[in-house]
């Protein structure tokens, strides 16, 4: 079983499943995933395209749409069940109590509209400050997430700042309201490496300093590994792994964990071939039978072709859902 | 074939009332286009097949109607159900020429000023701001003063305004397509720009242009009905379904309305129909988001 | 040719890109008077570089340093404002459509979107044959066409059932590979590579990049690979030129720019580039700042804006690369002034 939720959790998401119904077949992009998050963690959500990490997050937030819906679950803040609220409470929720940033802050910002007024509309939504009070919250926050003049800065457009400055403004508009959790989809994905590392500096400060969690989507192994407490792997809408940062990069437990750590090439030896997964991901509307990872694991046997595997504690702090996971030591 | 009874597009099809209506509109107009002069007796336009005592007879429901014309009659005797078959074929003629013409000048021109840009492009689309500050109605009147009315002349006319909207979508689309690495990869494979354009950046360009195409046809079956109307259209000998509602017009107020009315609707049906289905059409063929 | 001739030597490489609108949106009227202005985006300045038979040359930067706008001015789909590029000997920097045709079997590319660099409404046989078609003259030798492009299909793991589909119905990573399989066809020397595994997924990544491994190694291509993933680079190139805003600030052999970087640009963005092992002892360097616009480029060095060591002399004199030994050349200052090298 996955372990029980404590005092200190925040949230606590069970089974969630979040299918697409399309012409060509029903997508079941979220296929019974479960984790927790605790009050100031990070936890990255790890996978490649089509895992079903984003819609996790828009899940989350109610924001899915149709042909999208979700199917069953539960998604609990504080023991309130998001899945089962009203719009009217999913808005009083978004924005306050989760927020989120987006991959594209040329397309997470209205154009037409200054930063200051996007800032000062969320307050306005959210708190019952003054115009006066809300001003200063804004020039405190531009400032505090690293824009000079910030003042002036309040009555630009997002056109007038580059992609670094404007993911810093997402980022302070989604402070804005003091939320507790902090969901980022691949919020430097878009960014040169030089500006990702000032951006992901930036949140780990502004987290720490406000004591708000966060969820940080991303295929990038790399920038999990430096940022989050713990890690949730998908693969094709399923938890195949979890647990701490470091235990689950130094030993990872799951062939594809192993598989994904493996692909990244290795400054100590550079020249050796890459160990690849072979094959490719299987289309989502037809999954195989079994361990969806199977056709593509180098270590399926006969039982993975007949039984889907459950997440099973490996230790501790980690769990795994393979029938054959690697122990600690193993080369795969 | 069993593909596309399938396929999305067909299953759509079948769930809109607003599609089949459409279509089923236009799909008799067509049968009537190419059958009509086939189902009925008498040739409106063979002087020698006319009976002037047959003259403003009323529609057949009507007191003093005549089975034989379940429409009626105009002036001349003319079975008004039969003028309206030929008059179809004329308008629907003029109709889809003028479109084929607007689109072949209008995709060419906006795929030359879309993949050069620069002056040629300037110019192009320069001349595609005035052509549009002129109605066609005011280029059919300068046609007709100086060269005489006919049905080529109508054809003229919309399509100097017609093209237009075809050169610009497809400049549009050209200018998206061009940045694309596919056709990047084309010039690095060697092929001359003439055959970039054709291979590669005509296929992509074409799709907007079906909507656009087929609600045309609609819109010049009406302009031509205007222009016909005021007497700048297809002359007398060929008359469209505008030039019949002209010639009934001057005694619709007689109370001899059967003559006016009933090409009217025809040509409502008709550019009602394409409509529909033009809409259908659009949704449909509208790039979605997966 | 002999085998001791680079198989690309660019010179002194510029491209400069006029923008703007027609003349009347260029139309300017202020303390000045009237006038018609025409900006210029710098986009490259002055690079020049040399790749040899077999050799993985890598370009690094971060957006907007023009290491793209060198890859398409190679190929030739831009020309050059000025310098030299001379493929296997020839410089082809001014040549038109037909001078160029022969060298196009020397000289293929492979695109960064595998959704835009594959034609919708091309079947893959069609799309894979395409540069090869262009080199043959006669109906006899287009005759031989579909069998060659089932072999290159095989060659990039694909099969037969491929040829015949459309793009649409492949995934990213099958589609690069019918772009690996198109660069391929003419049997090229130099295949210029404009991020070809940005847009995958790593698990794929891998993929590609030892099928692109394995061809070198079979064909003896040589390869100028565009990147802005410092450990792709890192795993894959012979050499590493380091771009930033048009110029080369820094280049050297791999393992060398790796251990010793020079240039404080470098060293800045290798101390950024996450890594999934902890960090040993990779100095941080933070830049401040956003990169200057490439419509008005700063005097002198124009990295000073962000660099943290910049002194007077940079904002005078801009700096040229400087060769310090071990095949490693350094666009900076510092390289005369070293104890300027603190905070």
């Amino acid at each position: 079983m996955m372990a029980t939720a404590t005092d200190n959790t925040l949230l606590d998401v069970r089974d969630l499943r979040t299918y697409f119904h399309t012409f060509s077949g029903t997508v079941k992009a979220v296929n019974g995933v479960s984790f927790q998050i605790g009050k100031g963690e990070v936890m990255g959500l790890v996978g490649e395209s089509g895992g079903g990490k984003s819609v996790v997050g828009f899940s989350i937030l109610g924001l899915i749409d149709s042909p999208g819906q979700i199917m069953g679950g539960e998604i609990l803040l504080n023991g309130e069940d998001l899945a089962q609220a009203g719009e009217e409470r999913l808005r009083q929720i978004r924005g306050r109590e989760i927020s989120m940033v987006f991959q594209d802050p040329m397309t997470s910002l209205n154009p037409l509209h200054t930063v200051g007024q996007q800032m000062d509309e969320v307050l306005r939504l959210h708190t019952d400050l003054d115009a006066d009070a809300r001003h200063r919250a804004c020039v405190e926050m531009l400032e505090s997430v690293g824009i000079s003049r910030a003042a002036e800065r309040l009555s630009a457009y997002p056109h007038q700042f580059s992609g670094g400055m404007r993911q810093r403004v997402v980022i302070a508009i989604a402070m804005l309201a003091r939320p507790r959790l902090i969901i980022a989809d691949e919020p430097t994905t878009a960014l040169d490496v030089t500006i990702q590392s000032q951006i992901l500096k930036l949140m780990r400060r502004q987290i720490a300093e406000k004591g708000a969690s966060m969820i940080l989507i991303t295929h990038d192994l790399a920038v999990v590994s430096e940022m989050a407490d713990h890690i949730t792997v998908l693969y094709c809408g399923k938890v195949v792994e979890r647990g701490r940062t470091r235990d689950l990069i130094e030993a990872p437990a799951h062939p594809y964990t192993r598989g994904l750590i493996d692909s990244i090439p290795d400054p100590a030896n550079p020249h050796a071939r890459l160990k690849q997964i072979p094959g490719t991901v299987p289309d989502i509307r037809n999954l195989p039978k079994g361990c969806n990872f199977r056709d593509r694991c180098p270590r399926a046997q006969a039982r993975c072709a007949e039984e889907e595997p459950e997440l099973h504690p490996q230790n501790a702090a980690q769990w795994a859902a393979c029938h054959y996971p690697l122990q600690p030591g193993d080369s795969a | 074939m069993t593909g596309f009874f399938q396929s999305e597009f067909f299953h759509n099809y079948s769930r809109s009332a607003s599609a089949i209506i459409g279509s089923a509109l236009m799909l008799t107009f067509a049968v009537a286009v190419i059958a009509g002069p086939f189902l009925v007796a008498q040739n409106p336009y063979d002087i020698a097949a006319l009976n002037l005592m047959d003259s403003y007879k009323p529609p057949v429901w009507l007191d003093g109607g005549d089975p034989q014309f379940p429409l009626g009659t105009d002036g001349q005797g003319r079975d008004v159900w039969a003028s309206i078959l030929y008059g179809a074929r004329i308008s629907v003629f003029i109709g889809l020429v003028a479109m084929i013409a607007s689109c072949t000048i209008g995709t060419l021109l906006g795929l030359i000023a879309g993949f050069y840009g620069g002056i040629v492009d300037s110019v192009i689309m320069r001349i595609a701001d005035i052509q549009l500050s002129f109605p066609s109605i005011l280029i059919a009147l300068f046609l007709m003063s100086a060269v005489g009315t006919g049905v080529d002349k109508v054809l003229i006319a919309l399509t100097a305004v017609g093209w237009v909207v075809y050169a610009r979508t497809v400049r549009g689309s050209t200018l998206s397509e061009i940045k694309k690495e596919y056709v990047q990869a084309a010039k690095v494979a060697g092929l001359p720009n003439t055959a970039i354009i054709r291979k590669h950046v005509l296929p992509n360009v074409l799709t907007p242009l079906i909507v656009i195409a087929t609600i045309q046809v609609g819109t010049f079956v009406l302009i031509e009905a205007s222009l016909s109307f005021l007497g700048v259209g297809v002359p007398i000998t060929q008359p469209s379904l505008g030039l019949l509602i002209k010639n009934g017009f001057d005694v619709l107020f007689s109370g001899l309305w059967w003559t006016s009315v009933f090409p009217g609707v025809a040509i409502m049906m008709l550019v009602f129909g394409i409509n529909l289905f033009g809409d259908f059409l659009r949704d449909e063929l509208n790039p979605r988001l997966k | 040719m002999t085998d001791a001739t680079p198989m690309l030597e660019v010179r002194d490489l510029e491209m400069h890109f006029p923008i703007g609108g027609g003349v009347l949106d260029r139309l300017k009227l202020d303390s000045r008077g009237l006038r018609i202005e025409r900006p210029v985006v710098h986009a490259v300045n002055g690079v020049s570089f040399r790749i040899q038979r077999g050799e993985i040359m890598a370009l690094v930067g971060e957006s907007g340093c023009g290491k793209s706008t060198v890859a398409k001015t190679i190929a030739r789909i831009y020309q050059p404002t000025k310098g030299e590029i001379r493929v296997d000997g020839e410089d082809v920097a001014s040549y038109g459509f037909a001078e160029m045709l022969p060298v196009r079997s020397k000289m293929q590319m492979i695109f960064q979107d595998p959704y835009a660099s594959l034609n919708p409404r091309q079947r893959v046989r069609d799309i894979v044959a395409e540069p090869l078609l262009q080199q043959m003259k006669t109906a006899q030798d287009r005759k031989s066409v579909p069998a060659k492009t089932q072999q290159l299909l095989a060659k990039v793991g694909l099969n037969a059932e491929h040829a015949g589909r459309y793009p649409h119905q492949f995934s990213g990573g099958q589609r690069q590979r019918i772009g690996i399989a198109r660069a391929l066809s003419v049997m090229p020397g130099l295949i210029i590579a404009d991020e070809p595994v940005s847009a995958l997924d790593v698990s794929i990544q891998a993929q590609i990049l030892n099928l692109m491994m394995d061809l070198r190694d079979e064909f003896g291509l040589s390869y100028l690979f565009i990147s802005h993933d410092l450990s792709v680079v890192q795993h894959i190139a012979d050499t590493v030129g380091v771009m930033y805003l048009g110029f080369m600030v820094e280049t050297a052999p791999r393992d060398v720019l790796f251990a010793t970087p020079r240039h404080p640009y470098t060293r800045a963005l290798l101390s950024a580039a996450p890594s999934i092992k902890p960090k040993r002892d990779i100095e941080e360097i933070t830049l401040s700042g956003e990169v200057p616009s490439a419509l008005d480029l700063p005097s002198g060095c124009c990295f000073r804006t962000r660099c943290p060591f910049a002194w007077e002399r940079c904002a005078l004199e801009r700096p040229t690369l400087k060769d310090v030994g071990g095949g490693q050349s350094v666009a900076c200052h510092l390289v005369d002034e070293p104890d300027r090298d603190r905070r």
